[in-house]
This record gives structure tokens, sequence and C-alpha cells, in this order.
């Protein structure tokens, strides 16, 4: 167990590096020059020379990855704009802002849009999913599949509009998504987040649904599920503690790689709701050619989809005792 | 096989749908010179009448009338019904060229990974872990504009050919992983298998083996999983054009339609309906007939 978290990890820190190092020279093929952005339109040569010289740009490419680097462990002093404490990512070129408290700060959008959904789309899913498959070949089976199949072929930038046009501006039903701390209102949090919630559900419900019935229907079939109704057990005890984990390393696998990808900045979902989270930021980054808030993204997402990789490959060994870890 | 497909009746309807949709593609121009628009002039600026001083359609519905079978675009005032017809064409074009290339990659290094082993399975599953890792949607908007930095100078004016061979690429860095992955797990199994075995104990060359022995074995989840990966790269570029680093005006596309759709939608929301509705239709029945596709390759699994 520990061997295998360790090992994980280190690997996870790899592949960040490898994303990171990847990212960072890419970067500097891009066309535009981030200190003729940062100087401002009118830049005479020996003031951009200055920005050029305060963003690090006048360094060797390497030695700009290596402060940077070294700058998120042990901290970087930035001349003129003062100490970076560690993790430091350094300052952002379009703003001066610190973009480790930008990132802190824009966070709580994306994990706030993801952990409403997420519990819509689990807990709805699955349950459908145990209903059609228990009740296969039957009107509500075909229902369910109907739906997840219509569900999952949905895109977030059609059905997102057609809801903001005829729930917010035509009917008033819902309020217009926003973003309120849950610590200062809960309610108000709840509230403006709730159409990005719904909509988010209606995609992602379809798979939990589909993946749940198959599974489902395999584990109902098997020897154990049938010794269990054999010996005179009730049903739904059959079906939610034999039948049902059986089904969830299935779940829990996909329900991973959609926590990372969502985390990791729901880049349309903000763009079509106007949310200001890390998808926003990221793509703002983009067009400001702001390359250490584009770096913090990058890193964030990866890391997200990371970790959740190695808590799922965790998770099997907690709910199938025959899987090691090695 | 064939016989097993033609009874179901749901894989048929979808197969249907979506050789309509090829052939709209395929007869674009066709449809258009019967239609007598094309999808470029700019009519509703051409033609005083047809948009209000704000440049919405006058008439109701975004225009559409038996002049404009799908109404008119907002401000530019192109036709939306040949925007549309045309618009299958780029995002059939780009999805099927990234869907092929991600197929062969996908084969040559799941199959070379299973089969070969060791080292090389060692290095070509860490490169599949990290391009897993990758948060390829952003990647790909950051680094559009580098991969045309190498191309083009920043004065000119990027050619279309060029953006669309960029999408192509840039969809497939991130998709051939996930086939890779899946064909080196089958690919694995069969290497067991007797008739494997079989033919390198009677000394069969590993091209024969790779060729004649592992391959027809493989094409039933490699033609699934490209059913699925279609739809998916359809959506897909969808979406970067959505996001502003798609194609590029003034080519028609879909994604490009969804992102002037969300920008008028309060003001004019059938213009965001057309595309959005058809490309709905487009990948229930494309994923309708993957299921289908699959059933008739594999009678093992019961519905």
């Amino acid at each position: 167990m520990l061997r295998f978290l360790t090992r994980r990890t280190l690997g996870g820190i790899l592949t960040l590096l490898i994303i990171s190092a990847v990212t960072f020279f890419l970067f500097f093929a891009v066309p535009a020059d981030p200190a003729r952005l940062a100087c401002g339109k009118v830049c005479p040569p020996e003031l951009l020379e200055q920005a050029r010289h305060n963003l690090g740009l006048d360094q060797p490419l390497f030695a700009q990855f290596t402060a940077w680097l070294t700058g998120i462990f042990a901290g970087r002093d930035y001349g003129g704009l003062g100490y970076c404490p560690a993790p430091c990512l350094g300052y952002s070129f379009v703003n001066r802002a610190p973009v480790f408290e930008t990132i802190l700060d824009r966070l709580p959008v994306t994990v706030s849009l993801t952990i409403g959904a997420a519990a819509v789309f689990l807990a709805f899913g699955v349950a459908t999913g145990i209903v059609a498959a228990l009740r296969r070949g039957r009107p509500t089976d075909k229902i369910a599949s109907v739906s997840s199949l219509v569900g999952a072929s949905l895109q977030i930038y059609f059905v997102g509009t057609l809801a903001l046009y005829f729930l917010v501006y035509k009917n008033q039903i819902l309020a217009r998504p926003r973003y309120l701390p849950f610590t200062e209102d809960p309610l108000g949090w709840a509230a403006g987040l709730t159409l990005p919630w719904m909509v988010l559900a209606i995609i992602f419900t379809a798979n939990y649904t589909r993946m749940t019935r198959s599974t489902m229907v395999e584990q109902l079939g098997e020897d154990y599920v049938r010794t269990a109704r054999a010996k005179g057990m009730p049903g739904h005890s059959v079906v939610l503690r034999f039948a049902l984990r059986g089904t969830l390393i299935t779940i829990v696998t996909i329900f991973g790689v959609d926590l990372g990808a969502l985390i990791g900045g729901a880049i349309i979902t903000e763009t079509t709701f106007g949310l200001q989270g890390l998808g926003r930021l990221s793509l703002n980054a983009v067009t400001d050619s702001d390359l250490p808030v584009l770096m913090a993204t990058v890193l964030v997402a990866a890391a997200a989809i990371i970790v959740f990789n190695i808590v799922v490959d965790l998770l099997y060994a907690f709910i199938d005792p025959r899987v090691r870890l090695n | 096989m064939w016989l097993r497909f033609r009874r179901d009746r749901t894989g048929m309807m979808s197969a249907v749908v979506v050789i309509f949709f090829f052939l709209v593609a395929a007869l674009a121009p066709v449809i258009s010179w019967v239609y007598g628009k094309d999808p470029y002039t700019l009519y509703g600026q051409d033609t005083p009448g047809l948009l209000n001083e704000y440049g919405y359609p006058v008439l109701p519905n975004g225009g559409v009338s038996s002049e404009f079978w799908f109404g008119i675009e907002p401000g530019l005032g192109r036709d939306v019904f040949t925007q549309l017809v045309f618009g299958i064409r780029t995002s059939l074009l780009i999805a099927a060229a990234a869907t092929l290339l991600t197929v062969a990659i996908g084969i040559v290094m799941g199959i070379v990974a299973g089969y070969a082993g060791g080292r090389t399975d060692y290095a070509i599953g860490r490169l599949i872990d990290i391009t897993l890792s990758f948060p390829a949607t952003l990647f790909i908007i950051a680094f559009m504009p580098v991969v045309e930095n190498v191309f083009v100078s920043p004065e000119e004016e990027t050619p279309v050919w060029l953006r669309a061979v960029t999408l192509i690429l840039m969809l497939t860095i991130f998709q051939w992983a996930g086939m890779a992955r899946l064909l080196r797990g089958q690919v694995l199994s069969l290497r067991e298998r007797e008739f494997v075995e079989a033919a390198r104990v009677t000394g069969a060359s590993p091209t024969r083996i790779v060729f004649k022995e592992l391959l027809p074995n493989l094409w039933t989840p490699i033609l699934i999983q490209a059913t699925l990966l279609l739809p998916a790269l359809v959506t897909a570029e969808a979406a970067l054009s959505f996001l502003g680093v798609g194609m590029i005006e003034p080519i028609p596309d879909w994604g490009r339609m969804f992102l002037r759709g969300t920008q008028v939608y309060q003001n004019d929301i059938t213009y965001l309906v057309f595309p959005g509705a058809a490309l709905v239709i487009f990948v229930i029945a494309f994923n309708l007939l993957g299921d289908s596709v699959r059933d008739a390759f594999d009678p093992k699994i019961k519905r």
C-alpha cells in the first residue's frame, strides 16, 4: 500500500514535470511578446528592456524554467515586485497579481460547480442505472436508455444556452448564473449555480446510467448473487450489498475521470454561463499570452487528473479485496 | 454479421441517418445550386428589408421564410441553410481525417507495445499515461497559435487548409492514446492464446503473426472504437470552434455557428437552434450506429 502510493506519487510528479516543461518551452514559440504586452502600446525600447528584465524574460530559457520550478518549492525573489513565498507560481504578466492567490481565488468557483453537479449526476445516474437493470426490457428500462442516449449526445454550449434563454431571460424561473461564496450566502450560492448544475447533470448522468445498467445486469447474473438469493436474502439487500458492490468499480473509474476533467477547468461550461472559474482564467491567460497564469492552470488541471487517477486505483483495493496494489 | 445487423431496426435507421449526413456533405455544392444560394453571400446586407437596424432578421423566428428556409445569420446576413449544409463538410472532413489518423497510430502503438513487451511496452505505456494526463482542451487552445506560427509569419493570414491540418493533428495527438491503450490490452491477451503460440512454434515470422494472426482479431474493437470516436471528434471540433480556435471565417462550420449563436441568443435564438439540433441528431444517430455495430459483431453481449 505504502509502496504503491510512493511509486504512483513519484510517477505523478514526473508526469507533471514533463507536462510543465512541454508547456513552458512551447509557449516561447508563440509570436506574441509578453514584455511588449506588459509594457503597453506605446513603449520606448529602454522601457521594453526594463519590462523584459522585470519579467525575467532576458534570462536563457532553461534558466527561466528552473527558476520557475524552484519558486514552487522554495519561493522566489522578484526584485522590484518583492519576495514571493513558496508555493510561488510567479506574478501575472498582465495585472501583476500573484498567480497563486489568483488560483486560490478562482478555484472555489470551479470546485463548487464540480461538486454540485457531481452530486446530482452520480446519485441520479446510479439510481436510474440500478432501476433500469432490475426492470430490464420493461418500459422503465427503455425510457432510461433512450433518455440517457439523448443526454449523452447533448452539448453544454447548446443546452446551456437554450436553458439560459428559456429559464432565465424569457421566464425568470431561475437566477442568472453567478458565483457567491458558500460561506457568505449558502442559499445564494446554490441558487446562482443551479442552472449550470442541472445542465452538467443532464449531460453527465447518461454515462452513469448506461454503465451502471450494463455492469449491474452482468452482476445480477453472477453466481454469488444467485447464491445470496437462494439462501433467502431479501431482494433489496442482494442488490445493494452484493450486486452494487460489483458495479462500484466501473462507476468509480468514470467518476474519477470526470472529476479530474471538471476540476481541471470546465472551460466550455464556464464560458457558456459566464462564470469566472479556472476555465475562464486559463482561456484569458491564453489570449493575453500570460505565461505564469497559463502554467499554473495547466499544472492544476493536470494535477487534478493525476490525483484522481491515483485515488481511483486506491479505491479499487477497498471495493474489491482481490485487487492487489502493485 | 451483415444479416444480424440488417435485422436490427434501430441500427438500420441510424445508418440511414448517418448516410444522409454523409450524402449532404458530399452533395453540398449540388444542394446549394438547386437551392440557389451559397454560404458566403451577405444577403441580409445586399438586400434591404431583411435585417433591421440592429442587424437582426426582420421576420420572426430568425427570418425563416420560403426564401431563406432556416433564416438568415444576424449581423452578416448570410443564409443559414447553406451554411449548415457546407458546415457538415468541414466538420465531417476534419473529424474523419482525425479518426483515421488516430486509428492508424493507435493500431501501430498498441500492437507494438502489446506484442514487443518489455522495455518498448514500458516506454509506450508511459507515453500513453502522460498523454492522457494532459488537459487536452486547454492545451489545444494554448498551442494552436504556436503550430501556425511555425508555418506562417504573423502578418500573413493563415490559409484554411493549414488551420484544418493543425486541428486534425491536435485532435489526433490527444486521442491516439486511448485507442493504443485498448489495443495493447487486447494484444496482451491474444498473444498468450494457443493459435498465436502455434503460429510461433511453426516458425511464422513476427510480420506474419501480426498481420495474419493478431490483426484479424482486432478489427472488431477497432471498428467499434472508430464509430464512437468520429462523433466525439465532430463535437470536439465544434467545441474548439466555439471557443474561437477552430475553423476561421468565412469557412462554414457548425462550431463557429454556435459561437455566433451564443452571442446573439437573447435576441435571435433560432440561429442557435438549427446547428444545435443538427449536431444532436448526428451524434445520436452515430452513437446508436456504434451500439448496433457492436451488437452485430459481438453476439455474446445480450441487451
